[in-house]
Order: structure tokens, then sequence, then C-alpha cells
């Protein structure tokens, strides 16, 4: 019932051009050559000519191999069975489990009527005082962690998966080192939750296009789940090799680069990927969490650039801690007025005394005199860092915040905060007071 | 009408598709691609032998070689008439409310609804007789909408003076029945009814003169209104690096600005944004009128997951809308967010037509396209004398925060307006981020040059004796230039400042601007005496905690009322009478 075509007239990179007839722009193929069948997707077509990228990379086709067009766009399977299961990059199975194909849904689907969403409300708990206190992470947030290769912004998306107090987890590996996958799987599995994840794997060994179906798979399920009235995590890892896969069909398709050879449509593809977070009018959310790895430390660079107009803040991961100046949740507002009356008060005392800290130091780094205010600053600065930065601390909120009160009142007067006089006679700490430490 | 006519697809590239016809076509004609049970809309967007590039308005996911395309013979166009107000549509139009109502979740691919409804009854006025001469444009009549007297005019694309020559009397109508029939004077019949069409990329024309734009335009930020002003009639541009709260600085003078209607075209951003404003307008009430905001809204809303070719003309749609209420006498603001990605929109259409590519890979037109659609703003005399507005304030996005790139520049050459924001001010918590030192406008303020001038003067100084500060350190500075220094910063703290998530604070009127400004003008202008850089910070600290207090008081109220005095106290401590300069 397929129709199958030989005349593969063209192989540049990883994109393959058979002549053909009837094909479907976005339609999905299976390409048989001699080291096995791979899956390719149309992305041109002119007259009879028939572009195909090939996911398992255009390595040993020959001119002569089949193509088989299959007569739809790709495919998912989705539902309960895919709970606890490993998928590779387009989809079979990488664990010793079945192959899927019930309830199949297509991928990159439809995207949602703005009016049929709703404006975020639940804050997610993670335990990490950083994200909690300071820049609270919301239900249906899209939300990237910007870092740098050789930090460990894989050990803190386990951390929030596990913590995360959400119905299942969707994790979409891109070109993931092996040991980073087995790292999640053996996490996720220790801590009890591998029976609500499924894992979408491609490793940094696979052929580097089969990555650009990841984001598309995780979400289309994610997106299934989340129209059944569940809540969804969804944790993508690297978003920047995302984009270096689309670099790389682009410029083999000989069209124009826009900035460092990314193509022009960057942000409009990064953006229907991050836009499928959603929390619906009455069912269930999805909440996307993306490392993207900034080349060179540097937040220009196309990928962090345009993630950072598309998604909502940013959490920057550097020297082993959230920074507390350039992460931002834009949705913190929508949730930390609703948890403890003092939240707000915390987050925007600390923070600015903290960045007085920061000034202190540059002060003193320059040889300038330390005044008295600027030594209790290095205190409470310091104090802040072990006691509150680190991402060793596992605590609950409302712990999180009793912990800066204590810190604020071993370090400075009442005064000295600024905070508002009926604040301070609800949480002063009675029994500290500067110089008690 | 002659015959359908149709082309075959011979080509797809992602949103682009060419098309062979054998009759003609008409450039930028629009045209359905016929898949299956599915018309998609697009855009016959260049014309080579007999073939045609489209750009397509949907996803052409599936679309194959061989088939058929319906050319329509008109140009893309938006319905105007009665029920605009309040409503929400996508880039071409289609309301979403309804859509969501028969397609649930998610947007359908090629399901277009009528703009208005065709079925709603509106209560019309004649203002006009039989034998009455009308220009186009002229209103025939009116019908009530929302707080407005609606306008239905006679066609804007009537060639010349036509007579009446049959009138509707009083009494509801929709938008399928006659309101009046028109006769030019070569005989030639023209039919009117509630609504009309107006192709999108054309401006709308009707009207005796364009004025010069004087008049500011209150938006309620005093950073803006002050320093950096609008005008009725004028244009502004908002760039800044992401997260320096250009969204924030939209939706806040979407709110206050005093106009009548506010347009606003969400083009290629978060779809959560528009959800904020499409959830809180209609609970917020508007001081003005006394009616919800939500009664003075249009939202025009292509986001960033929405097909890219509809986002493109999304903001023409909206400026199409803007312009119909200018006819009709209202000055109307129009908030587009953001026109990068419009830019971008072109960059990818402009790539798949493969055109020679310009900086960072925009298309060589990008100039006069950004210079053509901020030309569509202006302040209007209408052929019957009253005035008319379109102000254009657009957010620009640029890459990597630089200013250099080339949406900002095309941009910062047609604008009447620069609040440009900084990554330095909104680190620092300096909200409203927009950096005093790079900004500027053409247009006046409210407030008293000479005043002005010396703020700016004052934030200059500050700033460089700030920039010597951080080598030399604060015991290395005069104590007269250190109160300089804070004399600049307490001028950006308490004034240029303003606190978004304040009752009172978020928006600031004209007459406590120009009062306070005065207020604030007679303490920069004042020399004061110290006895060290201590005692002047702590002096100063202690002024802005008080102006604070003071800001965030009703205007006029007796909280703002006792701030004052107190304020008034603590100057008269120190204050030498005489003026200065500094």
């Amino acid at each position: 019932m397929y129709k199958v075509y030989t005349n593969i007239v063209q192989i540049s990179g990883d994109v393959i051009s058979v002549e053909a007839e009837g094909a479907g722009y976005l339609e999905i193929a299976q390409v048989f050559t001699r080291r096995g069948v791979s899956l390719a997707q149309v992305i041109r077509i002119e007259r009879k000519r028939v572009s195909l990228q090939v996911f398992a990379g255009s390595r040993g086709i020959s001119t002569g191999d089949r193509v088989r067009f299959l007569g739809h766009s790709m495919r998912v399977a989705s539902g309960a069975d895919l709970m606890g299961r490993v998928f590779n990059g387009s989809g079979l199975p990488l664990d010793k489990g079945p192959s899927l194909n019930d309830s199949l849904i297509e991928v990159g689907g439809l995207p949602v009527n703005p009016v049929k969403r709703i404006i975020p409300r639940k804050m997610i708990r993670t335990g990490i005082p950083m994200i909690d206190v300071f820049n609270s992470l919301v239900e249906s947030q899209k939300l990237p962690i910007f870092s740098i290769a050789g930090e460990s912004y894989n050990e803190l998306l386990a951390r929030i998966a596990i913590q995360a107090e959400v119905d299942i987890i969707i994790l979409g590996g891109m070109g993931l080192k092996y040991d980073d996958y087995l790292y999640f799987r053996d996490t996720l599995d220790e801590r009890g939750v591998i029976s609500r994840s499924i894992l979408f794997i491609h490793t940094a060994s696979d052929p580097v296009v089969e990555c650009l179906l990841v984001p598309d798979i995780c979400l289309a399920v994610a997106e299934q789940f989340a129209l059944k009235g569940k809540r969804v995590l969804v944790l993508l890892s690297d978003m920047t090799n995302f984009c270096d896969a689309l670099k790389e069909i682009a410029i083999t398709m000989e069209q124009v680069p826009s900035n460092r050879g990314y193509p022009g449509d960057l942000y409009s593809q990064l953006a229907s990927r991050y836009e499928k977070a959603v929390d619906f009018d009455d069912a269930g959310s999805i909440t996307i969490l993306a490392v993207t790895t900034m080349p060179g430390d540097d937040v220009t660079h196309p990928v962090p650039d345009n993630t950072g107009y598309i998604t909502e803040g940013q959490f920057y991961l550097k020297n082993g801690v959230i920074e507390p100046f350039g992460s931002l949740s834009r949705l913190k507002q929508q949730v930390n007025s609703k948890t403890r009356d003092d939240h707000r008060v915390i987050m925007d005392t600390m923070i600015q005394l903290f960045a007085s800290y920061r000034q202190a130091l540059e002060k003193q780094a320059m040889g300038f005199q330390m005044n008295s205010w600027d030594k209790k600053l290095l205190f409470y600065g310091k104090s802040f860092e072990n006691r509150l930065m680190s991402l060793k601390i596992n605590i609950p909120l409302e712990e999180a915040l009793d912990l800066g009160w204590r810190i604020l009142a071993e370090s400075f007067t009442p005064e000295e905060t600024g905070i508002k006089k009926s604040m301070i006679e609800k949480y002063w700490p009675a029994k500290l007071g500067v110089g008690s430490h | 009408m002659s015959a359908k006519r149709y082309g075959i697809i011979t080509q797809i590239n992602a949103n682009m598709v060419t098309v062979s016809f054998d009759t003609f076509v008409i450039q930028n004609e629009v045209a359905y691609v016929i898949h299956a049970d599915e018309r998609l809309k697009s855009e016959v967007i260049s014309v080579r032998d007999n073939t045609a590039q489209m750009q397509v308005y949907e996803s052409t996911a599936g679309l194959k070689v061989g088939e058929k395309v319906e050319f329509s013979e008109g140009l893309l166009s938006v319905e105007l008439g009665p029920g605009l107000l309040g409503q929400i549509f996508d880039g071409l139009q289609n309301p979403l409310p309804l859509l969501a109502q028969k397609c649930g979740y998610f947007l359908k691919r090629g399901f277009y609804l009528d703009a208005l409804s065709h079925e709603d009854t509106w209560e019309f006025t004649p203002l006009v007789k039989p034998q009455d001469r009308i220009l186009p444009g002229q209103g025939l009549g009116f019908v009530p909408e929302k707080i407005f007297k609606h306008y239905i005019m006679a066609p804007f694309s009537l060639s010349a003076a036509s007579e009446v020559v049959e009138i509707a009397p009083l009494g509801k109508y929709s938008a399928k029945q006659r309101i009046a029939l028109l006769k030019d004077a070569d005989g030639k019949e023209t039919e009117v009814f509630l609504n009309q069409s107006w192709p999108v990329k054309i401006p709308i024309r009707a009207y005796s003169e364009k004025l010069k734009p004087l008049k500011p335009l209150v938006t309620k930020m005093r950073i803006i209104d002050s320093f950096f002003p609008v005008a009725l009639g004028g244009t502004y541009c908002l760039p800044g690096p992401f997260g320096a709260g250009k969204t924030v600085l939209q939706q806040l003078t979407s709110r206050h600005a005093e106009v009548d209607v506010v347009v606003i075209a969400a083009c290629g951003e978060r779809a959560g944004e528009v959800v904020e404003t499409l959830k809180t307008f209609p609970k917020l009430i508007d001081p003005r009128t006394n009616k919800p905001l939500i009664d003075r809204t249009i939202i025009i809303c292509n986001t960033s997951s929405m097909p890219v070719a509809a986002r493109e003309s999304s903001v023409y749609t909206a400026v199409t809308i803007a312009e119909y209420y200018r006819q009709m006498g209202l000055h109307v603001l129009l908030l587009a967010d953001s026109t990068s990605r419009w830019a971008q929109a072109m960059r990818e259409i402009s790539g798949r037509l493969e055109e020679i590519p310009g900086e960072e890979a925009f298309p060589a037109y990008l100039e006069s396209r950004i210079a053509s659609f901020y030309e569509r703003a202006g302040l209007v005399r209408l052929y019957d004398g009253s005035i008319g507005s379109v102000t254009i304030g657009g957010t620009v996005s640029p890459a990597g925060g630089n200013f250099e790139e080339p949406v900002t520049q095309a941009t910062l050459k047609v604008v009447g307006a620069f609040h440009g924001l900084s990554r330095e001010r909104s680190d620092a918590r300096r909200y409203p981020a927009v950096d005093p030192l790079i900004s500027w406008s053409k247009y006046s303020s409210f407030i008293d040059q000479k005043q002005v001038r010396l703020g700016h003067e004052i934030l200059r100084k500050s700033h460089e004796i700030a920039q010597m500060m951080k080598v030399i350190g604060e015991e290395g500075t005069s104590l007269a230039d250190y109160i300089v220094y804070l004399k600049g910063e307490f001028l950006d703290f308490v004034y240029l400042q303003q606190n978004a998530f304040d009752k009172a604070d978020e928006a600031s009127s004209k007459e406590r601007q120009v009062y306070v400004f005065n207020f604030i003008y007679n303490i920069l202008g004042s020399e004061f005496f110290f006895s060290d850089n201590e005692g002047a910070r702590h002096y100063f600290q202690k002024l802005r905690q008080l102006f604070n207090g003071w800001n965030s008081s009703l205007w006029q109220s007796d909280d703002f009322k006792n701030s004052e005095r107190e304020i008034t106290l603590l100057l008269n401590e120190l204050i030498q009478k005489d003026r200065v300069n500094v």
C-alpha cells in the first residue's frame, strides 16, 4: 500500500533527495539501507524532487536504496503504557520492553488557543531555597537553566524532577552523555519515581539529526497526558544540541544563515516547542525545564539569547550555585504572595542586601577602606552563600524563610534591613541580635 | 465576475509554496490552498513567468505537489465595524474566543470565522438625509458601542464625493442589512452596510490633512511623560534585552495611557502575557470612564507558536483597526510587541524567496517596511474638522541586547522617541529600566523645558562621578561632587523609578508629575551644606525614604500632604535658599 522509490538523486549532509510523487510536506518515510531502517522526514519538495532529512544520518546510504513514504507525519505512542519506559530519539524502545504502537499521536501538533489558557497560579516546590524563595518555579512555566559545560545541570534537573509534586516526568535527552543517561535512569529508579517517568534518550553517540525529534516527541506525549488532567514536568537536556542540529540541516539545505550560522527561524523553532508549556483552563498542565549550555559562557550567543526571549525567566547555574543575579522567574509574582506573608519581604530584602554585599566585595578587592557597614555586609554575604545558596541544601520553603530571618538577625539590626515594622514584630527572631555571632 | 482562477502547487518549502497558473494573478492577492477538505489562506508575494510564490498563513504539513490553489481576487483585508472593541483576534482577524467554543483547546488549521457577528443587531441613528453630499469616511449615522458613538462611515474606498440616495431610518440593524445607498458623480451606486472591509497593507487616507503631533500623550509613567515624552499621533520604540521589562512597561501603558482606544498587537511573543491581559482587563476599571478596561481595548494576538506568516500580517491588521477608530475622531494607541518578531517573519520569508540577504540576513527592504509601518501613525484633521490620532509604540527585541542590530537601527531612524531599556538598570532592579542616559524624545513634555534640562544634566554628571568613584573610591571624591552624585541618585530613585506593584505609585497623573517635579527641581537646584560625605549620604537616604512614602500616597490625600510636610521640614534644616548652578 505504501509507495516505494529507489531513485535517490542526491545525498548531502544528512539530507537525501529522491524522485517521488505524492509525498506530503513533513511526511515521514523509511529509508532501507544496508545498515538497517532509518526514519526520514520530508523537508522540501520541488516538483518531483523530494528532500528528506534522515534521522539516522546519511552515512552508508546508497543511491539505490529504497525509500518508503508512510503517508503520515511523525507519530508516537501515547498513554499509560509508556510509564517507566526508555525510548530513543525516534521513539523506539531502548530498554528491553516491547515496542508500542497503540494510540499513536502526531507530534508537533497545533498551537493552543490563547483563550483556553489560564494565568498560572500553582507553585512547584523544589526544596531548593534559591528557587523556592527567590525565583519560585510555577506550574506551566517554561524555564531554561543557562549553564556551561562541566556544571552540574543534569544533577539539578534530576533533583527538581524527584522533588517536584507532579504526576508525570518526561525526560528528553539530546546529545546526552551515556553516563548522564545512566545517572538519570538510576537516580529516578533509586528515588522510586521511575514508574511515573518516561525517558526519550538521544545520546552523544547517536546521529546528530536524530535529536531533532526529541523535544517534539516529549511534548506531544506530555500534551496527551495534560489533556487528561495530569500535571506533567518535561525536562530537556540540552537544547543547544537541538539548535546545533537545526543549524546543520539549515546549512545543508543552503538556507541563508542569520547569526553565527543559525537559521533565521531559530526563534520560531524554539518558540513552537517552549510554547507547548501550558496550563489548560479545565485540564492539566505542562511545565518545561530545559538545559541550555552557553558556548563560551556567552549569554548573547544566539541559542541562549533567543531562548531568553521566549521563556519565562531563566536560572543561571554558575560555579555550582544558582546565581541570584541574572536568574529570574517571571511568574514568581503569581504565586509568592500566597505562600507566607513574609515571602516577598525576605526575597526582596535579602537580594538587595546581597547586591550591597557584592559591592562591598568589589570595594574590598580594590583595596578601599571597609567601614562598619561594609563589614556587616561581608558577614551577611558569606552566611547567605553558605547557608542558603548552596545546592546541597534541601529544605522546605517555610524553613528557608525562617533561616532567612535568622541570617538577617545575626548580621543586622532590624532598622538596617529596612523591613517594615509590622513584619519585624511578627518574624524577627527574638533572642538574636547583632554580635551574637 | 469571471470564473474562478486556479493554480497548481509545484514546490513546497516550509510555509512558502510555489504555484503555477495559466491565466493571471494579482500581487498580494489572497488565495486558498485546497488540501482535502481544508482551505488554507495564503498570499501571493512574488510572481515570475507563470509561477507565483505564496506564503501560507497556516502550517503546510501534509501539502503535496499537484494540489489546487484557488485565487480570490481580493487583497488581505480586515472587517471593520461595531463589535471590534473588547475582542481578541488572531493575526488574520479570527475571533479567538469563538474559535475556542467551536474547536476547543487548539487552533484548528484552515478554520476561519467572521471577525464580527453578522447576526447581532445595533441601534442605528442616521445623521444624513437623501441628497446630502458626503465624502469618503464621513459618518452617515452611528451605533452605540461600549462607551463610544461608533460612526458608520461612508466607505473609505469611495473615489470622490457622493450623494446619499437612501438612508435607513432609526432602528435596529444587523451587518447583513443595507444602511445606505450612495451614488457618485458618474452615477455609480455603492451600498453601505454596518461593516466595511479594508486591505490591511494600505493606509486609510480619508482625512483632510495630517498635523504635527504636539500634544503630549499621558502614559502616567514619570520617566516617559517628564523626560522622554510621547505625543498623540507620534511614534516611539522600546528596545531592550530579554528580562529588561519591555512587556511589563507595555502592559502598564496599555492600562494607564490617556487615550480613547488601545489596540494591542501581541506579535510573536509569549501566549502567557496575552492571557494575563485577557483575564485581568475585564476586571480592571478604567478611572476615566468607570468601565472595564477591556471595553476600550482590542487585542490582536499572534503568539510565537502560531504560524509565522500570520505574524507578519498581524501588525497590519492591528494598525488598520487603529486607523478605523481614528476616523471617528478618537485617539488610538497601538502597542506592538514585538516588532522584531515581525521583522524576523519577514526575514524567514525573504530567505525562502532566496532574496539577496542584507545585514544579519534581514531583507534589504526591512528599513522601508519598518518606516512605512510607523508612518501610519499620525494626528489627522478629518473632513468634518474633528481630530483623531494613531500613536504607535513598538518594542524591539535586539539579538544579544545589542542596539546596533538592523531592526533597532531601522526603527530609530523613523520614530519620534526612543526608550532604551538596559540590562544594567534591570539587574539593579531600577524599574522601569528605561536608561535616561541613552534615551531621547523629539516631542515636548508638559513639564517646563528648563526644569527637564536640569534633570538631564544632573543625571549625566551624577553618572560621570559614579564612574570616577569606582576608580578613586568614595574617600577620594570631593564633597561637592559627591553631593551631585547623590542628587542624581535621588532623582533616579524617587522620580524616574516607579513601583508597578504599588497602587498609588504605578500611575502618576499629569498634575502630580508637574507638582512633584517642580518640588524636586527646587531640591536639585539648591545648595546643601554638609560636613562630610557620610552626613550627605545619610541626609539623602532619609530624604529618599520620605519621598518613597510620598510616592505611595494617593494624590492630594492626607498621607500625601503629611509626607510633603515632613519633607519640607527636613529640607528647611539644611537647604540654602539661593539657587545655584550645578
